[in-house]
């Protein structure tokens, strides 16, 4: 065990929790320039969260310890999802420890929990959103799975930094696998990060919400942490499509050079990603809930695409 | 590892014929008339280049000709026949959405696996470099099936054939590296007029029953249900 690993590793996972809500305002500014609205400071989702830290909770009289609890619970196992999320190195130990599956996992024990915070108090919302929460991710998370499955049958091996290596090795990406993977991916971060067309996270409108719907009786700090939260899963996610689909300029070592242009290309492409994200969300109208079953399954669809493809065309 | 041994332009053939299936996809489920017809342009885009490479790969002059001829014909002309068709019909906003897209987009996954399954014995006896191509080609062409059982207005049907046409090609391509000229020639002016009879066809629909719906065709009687 080599301390400077463990002193990376913490790091990495601090600029990942740091850099989470700048991510947010940047795809909020794109959105606004692109629609003509003047948008605000970069580091407005600071000030709210701060705003957010330093106000009193207002409990409902009959929310339960699980209630409660579930802010710290989904903002830690998104920590930990960041924290095995290879983000600008790949030499930490963290990434060792844990694969792809494990990933999914923490993403999973998140949304459990949220989604029975938001039976607990038991307003008609909270078990709205929950329910449809659970809906979308009961879909979402095969097509995700999926898409890991391919990946790891294109890299022999479930875990990231060994699948980041082995895409970085081809120097064009010309395997349908991947392209088919990526493609599917796109869609499941769309709909398990609540973006335009599966959820919208800028309103309160009561027939379309699904994550809002959950938070809804939720104030002050458990607040802050579950928007954190929400910020940081899109971080990972975005880390994770750009890592794994387009990882070349990722950091091997420790060294002060490496890490540096790696942490710049990661800005330029997170800003890219962002951009594309919010055109996207600017072009794309929010989809009928019951067209969301169809919307998740093409992203199923394009992440077996790619295993079949893998295994028609490349294995043999 | 087998993929990444091959030299790029053979990479692009599979990665080209990926492309057929996924834009085959697209087409089962696409809800738009105008769409659908689009993507078939892609498609037979894809067919004509993945052509063209195994023409360069396989050093056969003769297909440049298929591919050229392909691409004349499945990627530009028999699209803006369709076009003008929904253009005279005035079809730009029609939809032809499927009852149960999900489960046509499932059944078409099984289907690529049965079609994998049943042609691997083909592929094994085959030593040209598109071998692992027949299991898509096949996939294609029971695609195009599906999209013309599945899919109710006389435009995506008539689509769905062509699509279906389209992977025979692609088969004859892969596994043969193309028929005799003749046979080829043939085929590709037989589809051109099955083309031009199919708007005719839209024609004389339209006139009797007043809709392309052809679910509408099932009903003996003329005059409505009550």
């Amino acid at each position: 065990m080599n301390p400077t690993g463990w002193l990376l590793a913490l790091l990495q996972t601090l600029l990942f929790v740091a850099a989470a809500p700048l991510f947010g305002a940047w795809i909020k500014r794109v959105k606004c320039w692109l629609q003509n609205r003047r948008p605000p400071s970069l580091l407005q989702p600071y000030r709210d969260l701060r705003r957010l830290f330093s106000k009193q909770v207002v409990l409902a009289e009959h929310a339960s310890v699980i209630f409660r609890l579930t802010p710290y619970l989904v903002f830690g196992a998104i920590i930990m999802a960041a924290t095995v999320t290879p983000f600008i190195t790949l030499d930490t130990p963290t990434t060792a420890i844990a694969d792809a599956i494990v990933l999914t996992g923490f993403f999973a024990l998140a949304r459990f929990f949220l989604a029975l915070a938001g039976m607990d108090i038991g307003t008609a919302f909270g078990g709205m959103g929950a329910s449809r929460e659970m809906t979308v991710s009961a879909l979402a998370e095969p097509a995700m799975l999926m898409m890991v499955f391919t990946v790891s049958m294109v890299a022999s091996s479930t875990n990231l930094a060994t699948v980041i290596t082995s895409i970085e090795h081809q120097m064009v990406m010309t395997r349908p696998s991947l392209w088919f993977a990526a493609l599917g991916f796109l869609l499941v971060i769309v709909a398990e990060t609540g973006r335009i067309p599966v959820d919208n996270p800028s309103t309160h409108l009561e027939l379309t919400m699904i994550h809002e719907a959950m938070i809804l009786e939720y104030s002050g700090r458990h607040l802050a942490m579950l928007e954190w939260a929400a910020q940081l899963k899109l971080l990972v996610y975005a880390v994770l499509a750009i890592n794994i689909f387009n990882p070349w300029g990722i950091a091997h070592s420790d060294g002060l050079a490496p890490l540096a242009i790696a942490t710049a290309l990661m800005a330029g492409k997170l800003m890219l990603f962002g951009t594309l994200l919010a055109a996207a969300e600017t072009v794309l109208a929010k989809i009928r809930l019951f067209q969301v079953p169809v919307f998740l399954m093409l992203a199923f669809t394009l992440a077996l695409g790619g295993m079949l493809c893998f295994i028609i065309l490349e294995a043999g | 590892m087998f993929f990444s041994q091959l030299a790029l332009y053979e990479q692009a053939i599979l990665a080209l014929a990926a492309v057929v299936l996924l834009l085959t996809f697209l087409m089962l489920v696409h809800p738009r008339i105008l769409s659908v017809i689009k993507l078939f342009a892609w498609q037979g885009l894809a067919v004509a280049a993945t052509t063209a490479l195994v023409a360069y790969d396989a050093n056969a002059p003769h297909l440049y000709i298929s591919a050229l001829l392909t691409l004349l014909l499945k990627a530009f002309f028999i699209p803006w026949l369709l076009l003008r068709m929904v253009d005279r019909f005035d079809l730009h906003q029609e939809l032809d959405s499927l009852s149960h897209p999900v489960l046509v987009l499932f059944g078409g996954i099984i289907l690529v696996v049965f079609c994998y399954h049943t042609t691997l014995p083909v592929a094994a006896q085959l030593t040209a470099i598109t071998h692992n191509v027949v299991a898509i080609c096949m996939s294609v062409v029971l695609l195009g099936m599906v999209m013309l059982i599945s899919r109710r207005k006389a435009v995506t049907q008539v689509v769905g054939f062509m699509a279906l046409e389209n992977g025979l090609f692609f088969a004859a391509v892969a596994v043969t590296e193309g028929m005799p000229m003749v046979v080829e020639l043939g085929v590709a002016f037989d589809v051109l007029v099955a083309a031009i009879i199919f708007g005719i066809f839209f024609l004389h629909l339209r006139q009797s029953i007043d809709s392309l719906d052809t679910s509408r065709l099932s009903r003996l009687s003329e005059r409505e249900r009550d």
